[in-house]
């Protein structure tokens, strides 16, 4: 019997009597069919109002938004509490791009940090790897909100503090072990023949990592990337120790600060809705277009 | 085809991500001990008092409310996110297209800011303009709406887990999922023919086939219960006096606003202490439950 022939009966053998419990589990189901479902739905509408709930909110005129007893969702639409979130404090533009400088800063530290990292963790003949690959961990023990004083006071000496660079390098250093992890085990499982085609023609392992290895690991790039993104965006703890001064607050500082601080009298709460609403777009929209690599870099990070 | 490359042409590499390791974890862990070691705020002269931080955390009725508080947060809400999270798991671990949006709008608000959540919270709880309020008295649920935040630690504290729980639950789920769709198919398909119930098979197959993940879910939850700060700071701000500020909250209280950074330094191995403990007595499960 070919090798062909010798596996397709093995699947054969597996799977008639499997066949034959699916159609009895099926039967078995039928009855609890509608039970998960309403469970389900349930469950899901659960989750979303409060989403639902705090958009609705955002989008009422400025008297609904402060009116006794509140109403569940607005009866005019109007977008005041987004025109007076736009002109708060420096502006609500100021803030965003605070916050996306952060960032960006973040993803290209990690990446600049990480990829080389990776691959030399990965690839290249390093005397003590192991102990090396443990320290670069080391953040996974040490909690970063434990070290931000000590940090806070390196930041004053370098002339880092109440500067986006600062809040970049400690959001780097909280996704750093978690990159290293990733981008090490992505070019592990780069095949070692492409590498060793490469050296033959003469090239150095420089130009194997840039042009052999790096198109690669592209999905591993977005996953670090992506989490980077989302852990610089949301953070919220070393922004209020490292910024000082309210020109240079990222999104959730200034929206934690609004939160008493009004233009009405009283929290104004149709703009916090709204500031809570666009802070929430962006990380929304990156799950939702990127998801196959968000859950990949899930799992990953998960098992670390 | 190596030895061409160098012995130390791989350091090159490494050595960018060693050198910010060593700058900003490894040198402020270091600072941080000798911190704790001194008598060290802005205004007076630092002084070196030995362990005197750490005799002064344990004379310090704040520091172990912070902790009792912390503890009491953590015991509460990691067995629900562990329970909740595994019965969402096995609801929806079928892939089938109501379960699959079922987990991911489970999931939706684990990518969102906890930040952005808590103030999303704070105004449902709001004491006159907040939803929760208002629907729970619309449901004849309550004959006057609650106060939430600021008269009593405990109220606040559910109020806070409800938020959380929204919030993570997904995490769990998700990896639960995971661990599932990792159980070999003809183990369970096997225990179906012969004819074992859907909870016989959970309790004999996908538990203790889990049973890893399980741990591992449980050690993320209680280091993050353990290092809950944002959502103190913005719903209950610590109100009432302080009872409700959680052990990272009084590091950041002790370090910043009253500027005792000797005493921060101390509070703050003293946590991560705690936080290694917990680490280290995981592997030892894991590895018991490996073998």
């Amino acid at each position: 019997m070919s090798a062909f022939g010798e596996a397709m009966y093995e699947r054969f053998i597996q799977t008639a009597p499997a066949a034959a419990s699916r159609s009895r589990l099926r039967t078995a189901q039928g009855r609890r069919r509608y039970l998960v479902s309403a469970i389900c739905i349930a469950l899901s509408t659960v989750m979303l109002l409060p989403l639902l709930a705090s958009v609705l909110a955002s989008l009422k005129s400025t008297q609904e938004a402060a009116a006794l007893p509140p109403t569940y969702y607005p009866h005019a639409l109007s977008f005041d509490s987004y025109v007076r979130l736009w002109n708060y404090g420096a502006g609500l533009p100021a803030y965003f791009f605070n916050s996306l400088g952060a960032a960006l800063l973040t993803i290209l530290f990690c990446l600049a940090l990480t990829v080389p990292a990776g691959y030399g963790l990965a690839k290249l003949r390093i005397p003590a790897k192991e102990a090396l690959f443990v320290l670069l961990l080391l953040g996974l023990i040490v909690p970063y909100q434990a070290l931000l004083t000590p940090l806070f006071f390196l930041f004053v000496q370098l002339k880092l503090h109440n500067s986006l660079v600062g809040l970049a390098i400690v959001h780097t250093a909280i996704q750093l072990p978690f990159s290293i992890y990733v981008m090490r085990n992505a070019f592990e499982a780069v095949p070692r023949e492409l590498e060793e085609a490469a050296i033959m023609d003469g090239c150095n392992s420089f130009r194997v990592l840039f042009h052999i290895c790096l198109p690669a690991v592209v999905p591993a790039i977005v996953t670090v990337s992506l989490f980077a993104f989302i852990t610089s965006w949301n953070e919220f703890l070393a922004a209020l120790v490292i910024m000082n001064s309210d020109s240079s607050f990222t999104l959730p500082l200034i929206l934690a600060g609004a939160r008493q601080q009004t233009s009405i009298g009283g929290t104004d709460w149709g703009m916090l809705q709204a500031g809570v609403t666009i802070s929430i777009i962006p990380c929304m929209a990156f799950y939702l277009l990127l998801q196959k690599y968000y859950m990949a870099g899930f799992l990953a990070g998960a098992v670390k | 085809m190596h030895s061409a490359t160098g012995r130390y042409v791989g350091l090159l590499y490494v050595a960018p991500a060693l050198a910010f390791v060593l700058v900003f974890t490894a040198y402020p862990l270091a600072q941080m001990v000798w911190m704790s070691l001194h008598n060290w705020s802005l205004i007076a002269q630092k002084k070196y008092i030995a362990f005197g931080n750490f005799t002064k955390a344990w004379y310090d009725p704040q520091f172990w409310t912070s902790l009792n508080f912390t503890l009491k947060y953590t015991l509460l809400i990691t067995p629900i996110l562990m329970i909740g999270g595994y019965l969402i798991a096995l609801l929806t671990a079928e892939n089938t297209p109501l379960r699959q949006i079922t987990r991911s709008v489970v999931f939706l608000p684990v990518v969102i800011g906890l930040g952005a959540s808590s103030l999303l919270w704070y105004w449902l709880f709001s004491y006159d303009f907040g939803l929760v309020n208002r629907a729970l008295l619309d449901l004849g649920i309550i004959d006057k709406p609650v106060l939430w935040f600021g008269a009593d630690a405990d109220v606040a504290l559910w109020a806070v887990i409800v938020s959380i729980v929204w919030k993570v639950l997904g995490f769990g789920t998700i990896l639960f999922v995971a661990a599932m769709h990792a159980v070999p198919r003809d183990v369970s398909e096997a225990a179906m023919v012969d004819g074992a119930g859907f909870w016989q098979r959970v309790r004999h197959i996908t538990f203790p086939l889990t049973a890893r993940t399980i741990l591992l879910v449980t050690l993320i939850s209680v280091i993050g219960s353990l290092l809950a700060f944002d959502q103190f700071y913005i719903m209950t701000a610590g109100q009432p006096r302080n009872m409700t500020a959680t052990s990272v909250f009084l590091i950041y209280l002790n370090s910043f606003p009253y500027l005792k950074l000797g005493y921060g330094a101390a509070l703050s191995l003293i946590l991560a202490g705690i936080i290694l403990i917990c680490t280290v007595l995981q592997m030892l499960l894991s590895r018991r439950s490996h073998a």
